[in-house]
């Protein structure tokens, strides 16, 4: 029985053995369970997680090896960088030109599949929705993607060019510069139907069907208008959270790039920011440097899914 | 245009609804609101069919050269469907996988230690720590679940160089733990299962308290078995990436990597090991893929709940 006191008792009487105040401490001591249960994971998450982006930003700005033990040098890393690494320019340039170009178009096709999708019978729609979710799970299967580009005749692409003698040569699609960044994005976005895409189909199944009746009766006539006055609204929170997984996975292509374009590809032309840092951190042993475009990289993820959200929160208003 | 009612789930919508003398009222209108363009319906079927191939074309290639005998590999002008289906490719690979220095199995059992434990324990760590942040409200609750939504926001390759020298610190590299280890705390499935967890109703949990269950049988016994869905979707995305991966720089002896390294190292063996190749690809594509299938339904429930509100 917590009764409310007035200002007279709260001064003047003892308060009540049973009243106990919720002070942080108390509260934390009531909870100790919860502290319990949380410990294990949070214990590993702060060491492989937190730990690494601190130490990331602290050897930024140092110059360490490995060997020797870090020196500090100021921005030296961060002006290096910006300023006398062209190759960290290209890197940047085509990080931003696969996150601006095959981000938002991996995030629009997710959705319109689902959405899609969505009005389809059960099973085709469980068959659709492993045709394009298979891609994103199958580890280094994009590998395939070198048996329709292969330099040589036996490519399928270039099989098929000389065969009805649109070329007169195999090219070698990988290794020249013109073609690697398109080809990186085709198969960025090939790649990128992941988590947000089953969030998507999980969301649409969800949305209230009365909400859809209500709708026809404010006059809504038909689907475009339906898409965007009442399901967008009501999968926001689905969208932010897609939203996230797709722009993280966009800036951080870096695989398909080394495995596909070579690592170094030619002229620089497959490098992103991911396989510029692994140039430095494991090949060369940079590892402040390599802290150093990390944390840029950090500093552009974190930066991009906040104004996204922010931009997402006006869905449909 | 025609009206046109698509799916039968919105055809099934059509609900009667009665006034305050429980008259039926007729709705006029009713066809007009589930109004679906033609147009616009074949529109998109031909948008998602276009993709539907462009998406499924490199799978399917991927089966298809895994059976191709190797003289169709090298056909010109190159074929994309196989003729003459063998599995030849696959024995091949078998037999290239014995005469490896470290035997087969070795390499079998080190990736269904790091697959099983790695997932199982991910499972463990991140639903016990999900049920509190879920269900109770205590200090500090709210700033480690907008770290961990944080988190979210990069990829762990950002982490990758601070990683190797805290493993290194540790002394775990060169073992399995240098992969399970950070595998158990992956934020995402952490993410997934917190808010899953928060459908479970409260009034479940508090007349399990009030009947004087610990917070931690509460969690086990009362929430997990009521979470059957998550775990999949858990399991599956951290199968995935524990099963994709080669040891990297973490594992350096050659008796701890794990089975997808020795497949891709007989895969690199040039054009007399292309078949081979394919058939690698086909297991690693094949193995993530088929446990979806199996488990699509119970994902996609998760999935209903990923939703941010921030």
């Amino acid at each position: 029985m917590n009764k409310e006191r007035n200002i007279f008792q709260k001064i003047f009487l003892p308060r009540p053995a049973n009243h106990r105040r919720n002070t942080t401490g108390s509260l934390m001591k009531k909870n100790w369970q919860s502290y319990l249960l949380l410990a294990p994971y949070f214990m590993l998450f702060f060491t492989f997680t937190v730990l690494p982006v601190v130490m990331a930003m602290g050897l930024s700005f140092t110059h360490f090896n490995m060997l020797q033990a870090p020196q500090w040098v100021g921005w030296n890393n961060y002006i290096r960088l910006f300023l006398e690494n062209e190759t960290f320019m290209i890197a940047l340039q085509n990080t931003l030109i696969i996150a601006v170009v095959a981000g938002p178009i991996s995030y629009v096709l997710c959705f319109t599949f689902a959405w899609i999708i969505n009005e389809m019978p059960p099973k085709i729609r469980a068959l659709m929705t492993v045709v394009f979710y298979a891609p994103s799970i199958s580890g280094n299967v994009f590998f395939v993607w070198m048996w329709f580009f292969s330099g040589d005749r036996h490519g399928l692409v270039n099989g098929w060019l000389l065969n009805l003698g649109l070329s007169e040569y195999p090219i070698n699609f990988f290794r020249d510069t013109r073609y690697i960044l398109p080809l990186l994005l085709v198969v960025q976005v090939w790649l990128s139907l992941g988590v947000a895409f089953l969030a998507f189909i999980a969301g649409l199944q969800t949305v209230d069907k009365a909400m859809y009746e209500a709708g026809a009766m404010d006059g809504i006539s038909n689907r475009w208008q339906e898409l965007w006055h009442i399901t967008l609204p009501s999968m926001r929170p689905q969208l932010m959270f897609g939203a996230v997984m797709q722009i993280t996975a966009s800036f951080a292509v870096g695989d398909i790039s080394m495995t596909l374009a070579g690592f170094p590809s030619v002229a620089y032309a497959g490098e992103t920011i991911v396989t510029h840092m692994n140039d430095f951190g494991w090949i060369r042993f940079e590892m402040g440097y390599a802290s150093a475009i990390a944390v840029v990289l950090f500093a552009m993820m974190i930066g991009t899914n906040k104004a996204v959200q922010h931009l997402l929160r006006r869905v449909g208003s | 245009m025609t009206p046109r009612i698509i799916s039968k789930k919105t055809h099934r919508s059509q609900f009667a609804v009665y006034d305050e003398r429980g008259r039926k009222i007729k709705l006029a209108k009713r066809g007009k609101k589930l109004s679906r363009s033609v147009a616009g319906t074949v529109a998109l079927f031909l948008f998602i069919g276009i993709f539907a191939v462009f998406m499924g074309m490199p799978m399917v290639l991927t089966i298809s050269n895994a059976l191709k005998p190797l003289d169709e590999l090298f056909y010109f002008p190159p074929r994309f469907f196989v003729r003459n289906p063998t599995f030849s490719n696959f024995s091949d690979l078998f037999m290239s996988l014995q005469q490896t220095w470290v035997p087969f199995a070795r390499y079998l059992l080190n990736s269904f230690i790091i697959t099983g434990f790695g997932t199982v324990g991910h499972l463990i760590f991140a639903s016990a720590a999900a049920y509190p942040l879920a269900k109770n409200k205590f200090p500090g609750s709210r700033i480690l679940m907008s770290i961990v939504i944080l988190s979210l926001m990069f990829s762990p390759v950002v982490t990758g160089i601070p990683n190797f020298l805290i493993i290194t610190q540790l002394r775990m590299v060169d073992t399995y733990w240098a992969l399970i280890l950070p595998a158990f705390s992956a934020s995402l499935g952490l993410y997934l299962m917190k808010q899953f967890m928060e459908q479970v109703p409260d009034s479940l949990i508090e007349s399990a308290r009030i009947d004087g269950c610990s917070e931690f049988s509460i969690w086990w016994n009362i929430v997990m078995p009521n979470v059957k869905p998550a775990w999949l979707t858990l399991i599956i995305l951290q199968f995935q990436a524990l099963w994709a991966t080669t040891g990297g720089v973490f594992l350096q002896s050659e008796e701890l990597k794990p089975l997808t390294f020795a497949m891709n190292q007989v895969a690199l063996g040039g054009i007399a090991r292309a078949g081979e190749g394919a058939a690698v690809m086909f297991i690693t594509m094949m193995v993530p893929v088929t446990f979806f299938v199996i488990s699509q339904s119970r994902i996609v429930e998760t999935m209903a709940t990923s939703g941010m509100k921030e």
